[in-house]
């Protein structure tokens, strides 16, 4: 077994280990169900915009509490050093992380697949745009995790680095929203348009799905594992 | 097997190695003792590839820490200081992991896993969660972990910590076992545990090292002028006019007043001198009798006391 592999097996089992997945599995599902059911009967609509839209403010709570344990217990506990002196490459520890992180995303988001299972069963909803924006919100997902990641490896306390992640997840989301474009000078509207997380779902909770979209969420993920690396390796800074 | 040459490290102004050289030979229980603060650990988080020095290099088993980190870290096993473990495991899961991300084959990690568990007394709480095990047995988890692959190096800051008495005799016999064929670095502040399983002492004081030896060798140095206790019978002014005759003596001092017809002194010599038997023949010669003849011996504390404290040996 290689040492991202390891690294991940460990991850995601401590997931598992505490009650923090149920919690976070349950809670999450709870809340995103009831705010999209409703207004669900309301509109009398076989979609799931409604919930698509409402999923980057909660993930906007809920990722950052997915990432914020692992760097900063790691500084807390003091294990940092038993990690970094194994036989191990910063980059592997960071990415076998992130891949646990990911992958426990995945699954509580496809757990909520008995709003399709509902919805096929009172309509008749385009499988489409829900597969497209599954999609979507794991790709959304994917970089709010990279950037609570590196947030949790700036501080020991999780609860800052909690708060640093909501805080870093809200600011790349707000930049593209109409009401900061409106203040700014008109040259840089199409850059912090392109720069916001909230732009590239819109087109993908519509269903569409843009190369251009997924090489964004895509950087952004890249950006911030690789200021994660930096991160670790500022131990070593002289 | 191991060589640091010059290393030096600061944490901004703090500066923690000032210029530290050593050489550990294959087989060897080198001690590393210091007082708190002293650049222990510091050191032992460079030779183990945690952080780099400023300046200054180290290898280890050949290859030097910062261009063949891994090959290093491979041939290593640390039990960093207060053994930190991840409290949400098992002990079992734990050197589980510590096997996967060491990457030990699956027919051997069985076997060594065992065979950890059994070296470190860990049998019994294997399936108990680290958060739950006392602070003695989370220390044994810790040299577990460290011991798992097998290395040819250990490095153990502090191995004894928070382990009761038995517990501590037990670890200090492990050690002297494991030194028959490993090389081992321990570091500790405690005397008593350095100079009861290592063959060799360095001791640091602030950033730099002020001693290096076998234990022996460290206390004969502190030794400095001898120091001899000597009770006799007889009168005690003319007895201590005696004394003070004898070759060698640069000094006599009686302690107390006379009891039964016993006194006691307090006699120093010149540096370098055994002036015990000198001093009984005198006596003889005087026609009285002794009733002790001690030659105070200089301890490891001394030395420690000594160096780390400014005082002139």
């Amino acid at each position: 077994m290689g040492t991202i592999a390891a690294t991940f097996k460990k991850e995601f089992r401590a997931y598992f280990n505490s009650p923090i997945a149920y919690i976070f599995i349950t809670v999450f599902l709870v809340l995103s169900n009831w705010l999209f059911m409703r207004g669900f009967f309301i509109y009398n609509q076989a979609d799931m915009r409604g919930y698509f839209a409402v999923l980057p403010w909660i993930f906007l709570f809920f990722i950052p509490a997915v990432t914020m344990r692992l760097w900063a217990e790691e500084k807390k506990l003091g294990t940092m050093e038993l990690l970094m002196t194994f036989p191990v490459r910063d980059r592997d520890v960071v990415l076998g992380k992130y891949l646990a992180s990911l992958l426990f995303l995945t699954i509580t988001v496809l757990l909520s697949f008995s709003i399709p299972l509902t919805i096929s069963i009172l309509g008749d909803p385009d499988g489409g745009p829900i597969l497209g924006s599954y999609l979507g919100t794991i790709l959304m997902g994917a970089a709010y995790l990279a950037i609570g990641l590196f947030f949790s490896s700036l501080s020991e306390n999780q609860i800052i680095a909690f708060i640093l992640g909501v805080a870093g997840c809200f600011l790349l989301f707000i930049i593209g929203e109409e009401f900061v474009l409106f203040t700014l000078p008109q040259a840089l509207v199409p850059l912090f348009k392109y720069l916001g997380l909230g732009t590239h779902f819109d087109s993908i909770s519509r269903g569409v799905l843009d190369s251009r979209d997924i090489l964004y969420y895509l950087s952004v993920v890249v950006f911030f594992l690789y200021l994660n690396v930096r991160s670790v390796e500022s131990r070593k800074w002289k | 097997m191991i060589s640091v040459n010059n290393i030096t490290k600061h944490f901004g102004e703090t500066v923690a190695l000032r210029g530290v050289s050593f050489e550990v030979q294959k087989g060897e229980v080198l001690g590393f003792l210091g007082p708190n603060g002293a650049g222990k650990s510091t050191t032992m988080r460079i030779i183990t590839c945690y952080m780099p020095a400023n300046s200054g290099s180290v290898s280890v088993a050949g290859f030097d820490v910062s261009d063949n980190s891994l090959e290093v870290r491979r041939r290593l096993g640390y039990l960093p200081e207060n053994a930190p473990l991840y409290h949400d495991m098992k002990v079992i899961e734990f050197l589980a992991y510590i096997a996967d991300i060491r990457q030990i084959g699956k027919t051997e990690r069985t076997n060594r896993i065992g065979k950890m568990l059994e070296v470190c007394g860990l049998e019994n709480v294997r399936h108990k969660n680290i958060a739950h095990l006392s602070r003695g047995y989370r220390q044994r988890v810790g040299l577990a972990q460290s011991m798992l692959h097998d290395p040819d190096i250990l490095i153990l800051d502090e191995p004894t910590l928070g382990l009761d008495p038995n517990q501590i005799i037990e670890i200090r016999e492990l050690i002297k076992h494991l030194g028959r064929e490993k090389t081992v670095i321990l570091c500790s502040h405690i005397l008593p545990e350095v100079s009861a399983t290592c063959s060799r002492i360095i001791i640091i004081n602030d950033g730099r090292i002020v001693a290096s030896g076998a234990p022996e060798e460290l206390t004969s140095k502190a030794g400095g002028a001898p120091v001899l206790s000597i009770t006799v019978r007889g009168p005690a002014d003319e007895v201590a006019a005696r004394l003070a005759l004898v070759e060698g003596i640069t000094g006599v001092r009686a302690d107390g007043e006379p009891e039964a017809g016993l006194q006691r002194f307090t006699v120093t010599g010149q540096e370098g001198t055994r002036p015990g038997e000198h001093l009984f023949r005198a006596v003889v010669d005087g026609g009285w009798s002794i009733s002790e003849l001690r030659q105070e011996s200089a301890t490891l504390e001394d030395v420690f006391t000594k160096l780390t404290t400014g005082e002139k040996a």
